[in-house]
């Protein structure tokens, strides 16, 4: 096997996508989301309970999809958890550098290395879709629209 | 090696060789390419003849009368007769040229059937239908109330003329059905289908995309109303299909797309349109493509379309003997009369993560719903990774697949 599918399809990643964590409805969320691959027919709800001081205290997902959307998602629900809505703007940013094989330069230290595992997908153009769904869907959750695509 | 003897005569290297794309690599590995399905390789005969088309003989068709306008409007035409030869229809003038197979249902479902919808009207198809084949009667029902009237498959995939029948009422004003699945590989029987649709009074359009593919079609046996193909999956270029309709249907049927070359006349107060063909091939049409495709025609013939088939049945059926004899994989569309189409899941590995998979060893398969996604929900699946062969596959690249779907099992565990 090549060292790019290696990478890809690391361990890590396919733990979180056998065992994704934060799985699940989350009945105290004020926001959601869906996110919608037509293409694949992949899909991703995306809920954030965020308190007054806006800090995101829980976080959850459900959906369907790739081990790569998956993963992508469950890595998310870790990292937002007990964030600021700004941080977790800055995550997103630094994310999609990273999986177009940029640099994600701002990040701090902790929170680039969490996302690395991800890196691997800027190999794979084609996957790259799938690795931010959930992502736009946490965005359109925070921005209240409800549904996010990507194309 | 398996293919270094050709098998009853069938030399698919020799081939091959005709495909300069094949002897491509991909990810550093021989092209294994097993998306027919999707579109078919290009032969050079299909490649040369536009090529020389555009070099030599290229002028816009049925407006100048100069000598390369004259010329043009020969092959153009031409071709439509090397259609007309391939589906054995009675005359030239009941193949309409479209850009492909979804344009020439479109075309059925604006000219002959959305004039005759009233509320209530109803349309008659298949769970496996290709969202091409679905979509533009969806539009009928949502501007003018008609009702889509699904028929169900069977477990194995395969379609019982009797229930589409049965579906049949006193309101059904078309029976929409494939010829062949795209997903499932399943043949349908259209020539029954067709005869009970007809002791109904009710005709039937059959999307022919893959059916025309892989085996000879030959539309007055079928004694079909409309049949639908398209250019690319012929091994032919994009943006060339061809609706055939029998000729009493088309008499009746209004004008599709305004514009040049449709009319007799027009006039500040009023416009009247030419006869079929021309009245449905507004503006100017893909001549070049028209031109490739009689040469991919022309290409199929001289092998013979039996021997395609019974070439792609044979790599077909080991690959699937193959598959399912693996652990965890299984296979959706097990119907005894099938073409060379194999849809798979590997149990626990998502149909992309397979496909990206198999692309590294070089092995080129569609992962996803396969524009079907009403026959994904019939069998609960969120998509499949599809296998399809095409004349040029050989028992080396059935042995690669499998070994792909080896190497994902193993990355997945």
């Amino acid at each position: 096997m090549d060292q790019n599918l290696r990478e890809l399809y690391q361990e890590i990643i396919l733990d979180h996508s056998r065992h994704p964590r934060h799985f699940g409805a989350l009945d105290a969320a004020n926001h959601v989301a869906e996110g919608h691959n037509p293409l694949c027919g992949d899909r991703v709800k995306v809920y954030l309970q965020v308190n007054s001081d806006d800090r995101i205290s829980d976080v959850s997902f459900e959906g369907r999809g790739c081990a790569i959307s998956v993963a992508s998602a469950s890595l998310m629900t870790d990292l937002l958890k007990g964030r600021s809505i700004a941080d977790a703007e800055k995550l997103m940013g630094g994310f999609l550098h990273l999986v177009k094989g940029e640099d994600a330069a701002g990040l701090p230290a902790d929170d680039r290395e969490q996302l690395e595992v991800m890196a691997g997908v800027s190999a794979f153009p084609m996957r790259v879709k799938c690795a931010t769904l959930a992502w736009h869907a946490m965005k359109a959750a925070l921005e209240n629209q409800g549904a996010a695509k990507t194309e | 090696m398996n293919d270094a003897k050709p098998m009853n005569g069938y030399d698919v290297q020799a081939l091959r060789r005709d495909f300069p794309i094949l002897s491509r690599q991909v990810h550093g590995r021989p092209l294994a390419y097993l998306d027919n399905a999707a579109s078919a390789q290009k032969p050079k005969a299909v490649i040369d003849a536009m090529t020389e088309f555009l070099t030599s003989e290229y002028a816009n068709v049925h407006r100048g009368v100069h000598y390369l306008s004259g010329a043009a409007t020969e092959r153009y035409e031409e071709a439509r007769r090397r259609i007309q030869r391939f589906l054995n229809a009675a005359c030239e003038d009941e193949i309409i040229y479209t850009k492909g197979g979804t344009e020439a249902i479109n075309l059925v479902a604006s000219s002959y059937l959305s004039p005759r919808i009233e509320p209530g009207d109803e349309i008659v198809l298949s769970v496996m239908e290709h969202h091409s084949n679905i979509v533009p009667w969806h539009f009928l029902r949502e501007r003018q109330g008609a009702v889509l009237k699904w028929v169900d498959v069977s477990d194995l995939g395969e379609l019982d003329p009797g229930d589409v029948a049965h579906a049949i009422t006193p309101r059904t004003k078309l029976v929409a059905i494939s010829h062949m699945s795209n997903v499932l590989g399943t043949k349908t029987d259209l020539r029954e289908i067709v005869r009970l649709a007809h002791e109904r009074g009710v005709p039937v359009l059959a999307d022919g995309c893959q059916g025309a593919v892989h085996g000879s079609v030959d539309v007055r046996a079928l004694d079909i109303d409309f049949y639908a193909i398209t250019g690319h999956k012929l091994y032919g270029p994009t943006g060339i299909g061809a609706m055939y309709a029998k000729r009493a249907h088309l008499k009746a049927m209004r004008p599709y797309q305004g514009g040049g070359e449709m009319i007799r006349e027009v006039t500040r107060e009023k416009v009247t349109y030419a006869d079929a063909p021309m009245r449905f091939e507004a503006g100017t049409p893909p001549i070049v493509q028209t031109v490739g495709l009689a040469a991919a025609l022309d290409y199929l013939d001289d092998i013979g379309r039996e021997r395609i088939a019974a070439h792609e049945m044979e790599l077909a059926q080991v690959a699937a003997r193959k598959l399912k004899n693996m652990n965890g994989v299984r296979i959706i569309g097990e119907a005894p009369d099938k073409g060379p189409i194999i849809s798979f899941e590997a149990i626990g590995i998502h149909a992309h993560d397979l496909a990206t998979i198999l692309d590294r060893e070089g092995v080129a398969v569609r992962g996803g719903h396969h524009c079907a996604q009403p026959l994904m929900e019939r069998f609960n699946v969120a998509g499949t990774a599809r296998a399809s062969f095409g004349l040029y596959n050989t028992m080396d690249e059935v042995d690669a697949l499998i070994a792909a779907v080896g190497e994902a099992r193993k990355v997945f565990g």
